[in-house]
């Protein structure tokens, strides 16, 4: 079936099959593979996106769901010249190692400084609560988005 | 513009990490991001039992299905010539002889012997069409009774032939006369038994390969998620035999995490580029999580019987260690070692224990092979030392911290011989351990008891005085040890025409930031701009020859090899820069970038040397163009970072639940290139080892199916499951490596497991609780059950 959408400010048309699932459609139909996919049940947040302003999981969201939406990926918040400021955050506080889940969980970041309040550490530590990290232990990962969180 | 006040790039500074750049754009290229022409897709068959005899494998109805282009299964593979995989280190038994291993097709042809063990590749245009034709492959299986339980593997039925007991060694390592002597002689024994959980290791990329196959040149290219390309090409052609080496290319990307399960030599590649050959198209594989949980290979997996030996005054006179290790159904890449050479040999820990007598089983068991997993033998051996050591201070009514400090090596101590083999060249653990007390404010530790136990809770504070061993390995006792191949590494430096460097290291990054931390070693050494420096690592096509990343090893060996390299860089520059001068090199001084002639106020700068070098209209004349040198550095030792990690837990007794409220960590390292970075690595570890106290645990069921196959079945710490981390280090630099560094990538995994263990078994006054302390077993444990 056909779908559109605006990925990253951009109209994109896709043909896929019903069951394809958005992370494939970002992945294999766009070539976006900034979004990963770390895991088979919906676990690690590698592939999380904005869907209309929101993140989710692209990986528990099907292509036909999608169809008129909004998609901001990775790719679209910022570039290496002018970096998003958790982007930013992220490099100054060394809150990535292997880089694998960063992507998710700068998007997962990002949802939770613009729609969450009082973000201390605790409620930082619980908004990630969808996001693996195998390497940094979270404790960058916090202090970067609490440095975006303070700077307000 | 703040941008132009020049960052400080030199050693020991901050640098914030170039390779970030690409990661936190999205713009970083894993192996599943690249894509080939005419590119299809292989998915494994897997075996569904733990134990069974391949009686037939029938491909028609897959081979029916439109779009799968071939089902390849291991009777191929062995009709073709492919060899076994092999285990890369032959560990002797106590007698002296060689270890029994078991022959490990990359696809099993007539018998599996684990659950997920491949057994045939499917190969098809589409991703889809491969995932249906690898579930219409019609294998029949006869199943057996599989061999699951560790504690009696050695008494059930005999998985292989020829292998009695189900055993691939009993090995032996100190005096074990001495030793019991000093248990008779002893004022107080300590007995302990001990398990360390099976751990999976779960990098968060999945392992993925891509392997390319051109008629035309013969040549091979394999894309793959390796901590060790040059070893998977050596691997690949000199054992398994798919291809010559130089026919082989192997290129390891941006990776996504290792934690040693990319170090080893894997079915799934091996398979890939054997098939890519006869399909004749490229192949992408890329694992499901699922796939990772059943066949990367697990880590730990110990049952262990310890007793300390102590004389009146508390002083430890003996250590005598019996351990039963799992080495699942086949032996991994370095699965033998690890359980022997990199755990036995670590026991003395930070003291002078004197006599030391450790026996290891190996034992196959119908389960995923076991290998090397973040700390590799070691956090096992700290497991025993540090518990047993926490244990006898409880049993004596003496303080953990003082008991300790009384056994400790000194610092004049050094170089320490330990009867466990190895020589300690320098450190200086009280530093550490003193450092650790005053960040957790041990003084105030009732104090906060008091307070949680008003909260109904329980708080507990337990220590970890680690030592490991990195840098593997002097290349010359690796291999009189049973390595297959030597330990050095290579790198080598190319001064460009134009005065910039590119570096080339044997060493892989896969979260480590050597792209970073390497500048700085290179720019600090040759005095060039940071920005100057690029380092180039994971191909077999660009570099030499290496032998990666794993064991903390890449700074202490990889880094020591570009020192070399610089080294010769410099020499040849300073003839060149004689030359240009009318001197004679002996004349010439090199420092920071600059050839100066001995009191002159003469110099050339090295990167017109470097140009000098490439047009050479005015050169010494017995001097080759150019200005390229490589370099293999083989260490004369291990090194030995050690240090002391303290926790604090609090238990609630109503749910079982241990919250881990305050995590130290105190570790010397040897000189620091790049605080950041290592403070990353600590956290990281520290988050593993808090991962296998408290959480994960990799578990079969009797019939050998995987209880833990899933995320949502396997507890992986997230983040509103660790607190802040304290990290700090002390210094004694390591007198043997020009770097005077040690290694950071283990130490966080190798402390913490103990230190927790430590910590809530003093929470709830028990003896002992088998780790991961879930909610369920410390409920129990509260209520005596
Ligand atoms: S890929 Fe793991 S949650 Fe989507
Ligand atoms: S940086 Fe490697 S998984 Fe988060």
């Amino acid at each position: 079936m056909k779908i559109t959408l605006q990925v990253n400010g951009e109209p994109r048309e896709v043909d896929v099959a019903e069951n394809t699932l958005l992370v494939d459609v970002l992945r294999v139909n766009l070539g976006l593979t900034g979004t990963h996919v770390g895991c088979d049940t919906s676990q690690c947040g590698a592939c999380t996106v904005h869907l209309d302003g929101r993140a989710v999981k692209a990986c528990t969201v099907l292509a036909p769901q999608a169809d008129g939406a909004n998609v901001l990926t990775i790719e679209g918040i910022g570039t290496p010249d002018e970096l998003h400021p958790m982007q930013a955050a992220f490099r100054e506080c060394h809150a990535l190692q292997c880089g694998f889940c960063t992507p998710g969980m700068i998007m997962q970041a990002i949802d939770l400084v613009e729609n969450g309040d009082q973000l201390d550490n605790a409620a930082i530590r619980e908004g990630l609560e969808g996001n693996l990290c195998r390497c940094t232990g979270y404790h960058n990962i916090v202090r970067a988005i609490q440095s975006v969180a303070d700077a307000g | 513009m703040s941008e132009a006040i020049a960052e400080d790039t030199g050693i020991g500074a901050p640098v914030r990490r170039r390779e970030d750049a690409r990661f936190i754009t999205g713009t970083g290229r894993y192996t599943d991001d690249l894509n080939q022409p005419g590119q299809v897709y292989g998915v494994f068959c897997r075996s569904p039992h733990a134990r069974a005899k391949i009686n037939g494998v029938d491909a028609e109805e897959a081979l029916g299905i439109p779009g799968v282009l071939g089902v390849y299964t291991g009777t191929e593979m062995v009709a073709d010539g492919i060899g076994d995989l092999p285990c890369g280190w032959l560990v002797k038994d106590k007698a002296g002889n060689d270890m029994r291993s078991a022959p490990h097709p990359p696809l099993a042809a007539t018998q599996v012997n684990y659950v997920g063990e491949p057994y045939a590749l499917v190969v098809a245009d589409s991703l889809q069409a491969a995932r249906q034709g690898a579930e219409s492959v019609n294998a029949e299986f006869e199943e057996l009774h599989a061999v699951v339980e560790l504690g009696s593997a050695t008494v059930s039925e005999q998985i292989y032939e020829g292998i009695d007991h189900n055993l691939a060694y009993e090995w032996a390592l100190g005096e074990e006369d001495a030793t019991r002597m000093a248990f008779a002689r002893a004022a107080h024994v300590t007995t302990l038994e001990l398990t360390n959980n099976r751990l999976i290791p779960n990098a968060m990329e999945p392992r993925a390969c891509l392997g390319v196959h051109d008629a035309a040149t013969g040549d091979y290219t394999l894309y793959t998620t390796s901590q060790n390309p040059h070893l998977e090409r050596l691997v690949l052609s000199a054992f398994v035999q798919v291809a010559p080496e130089h026919k082989l290319r192997v290129v390891a990307p941006d990776v996504g995490g290792g934690f040693g399960s990319k170090i080893f030599i894997y079915a799934e590649e091996t398979a890939v580029i054997w098939a890519a050959a006869k399909v004749g198209r490229p192949i992408k594989w890329v694992a499901d999580r699922s796939e990772s949980f059943l066949a990367d290979a697990h880590g730990r997996d110990h049952i262990t019987r310890a007793e300390l030996a102590l004389d009146e005054q508390g002083r430890f006179t003996g250590l005598r260690v019996k351990t039963t290790a799992n080495l699942g159904a086949y032996l991994s890449t370095f699965g033998s070692s690890v359980p022997t050479y990199l755990y036995g040999t670590l026991l003395a820990g930070q003291y002078k224990t004197p006599n030391i007598y450790v026996e290891v089983q190996g034992v196959y068991t119908n389960t995923a092979p076991v290998d090397a997993y973040r700390g590799a033998g070691r956090p096992e051996a700290t497991y025993v030392v540090e518990r047993i050591v926490e244990q006898a201070a409880r049993e004596l009514g003496k303080d953990p911290a003082d008991l300790r400090r009384m056994n400790m090596i000194q610092p004049e101590d050094f170089p320490y011989e330990t009867p466990v083999a190895l020589t300690y060249d320098t450190g200086n653990y009280e530093a550490s351990l003193d450092k650790a007390l005053e960040l957790i404010d041990y003084a105030g530790f009732e104090g906060r008891r008091a307070a949680a136990a008003e909260q109904n809770k329980r708080r507990g504070i337990g220590f970890a005085c680690y030592i490991e061993a990195c840098g593997l390995a002097p290349s010359k006792l690796a291999i009189e040890l049973g390595a297959g191949v030597g330990l050095y590494e290579s790198g080598e430096i190319r001064m460009n025409p134009t005065g910039n460097v590119s570096v080339f290291t044997g060493s892989h990054s896969h979260g480590q930031g050597h792209e970073t931390t390497f500048a700085q070693v290179v720019s600090d050494k040759l005095g060039v701009p940071y920005d100057d420096v690029d380092i180039v690592h994971g191909d077999t096509g660009r570099m030499e020859f290496g032998l990666g990343t794993y064991g903390s090893r890449s700074l202490a060996v990889g880094g020591s090899a570009l020192i070399a390299a610089a080294e010769k860089i410099i020499e040849k520059g300073k003839k060149i820069a004689a030359h240009m001068m009318q001197t004679t090199p002996e004349q010439v001084d090199f420092d920071d970038g600059t050839f100066s002639l001995q009191d002159s106020n003469q110099s050339v700068t090295i990167q017109e040397v470097a140009f000098a070098a490439y047009v050479p209209a005015d050169y010494p004349e017995d001097l080759e163009p150019g200005l390229t040198e490589k370099a293999f550095y083989d260490p004369n030792n291990f090194t030995y970072p050690a240090g002391t990690h303290i926790a604090e837990v609090e238990v609630d007794i109503e749910t079982g639940v241990v919250e881990l409220v305050n995590f130290v960590a105190v570790d010397d390292f040897g000189h620091i290139i790049n605080p950041l970075i290592v403070h990353g690595q600590v956290h990281g570890g520290v988050a593993q080892g808090a991962g296998q106290a408290l959480m994960e645990h990799g578990i079969y069921d009797e019939y050998g199916q995987l209880q833990t196959g899933s995320m949502m079945d396997y507890c992986l710490p997230r983040a509103d499951d660790l607190p802040d981390f304290q990290v700090d280090t002390t210094v004694t630099p390591c007198t043997h490596n020009p770097l005077g560094v040690k290694g950071c990538g283990e130490a966080g995994a190798i402390g913490s497991p103990a230190a927790i263990m430590n910590a809530v078994t003093h929470a709830l006054g028990t003896k002992d609780i088998a780790m991961p302390a879930t909610p369920e077993k410390v409920w129990r444990a509260v209520r005596g059950e």
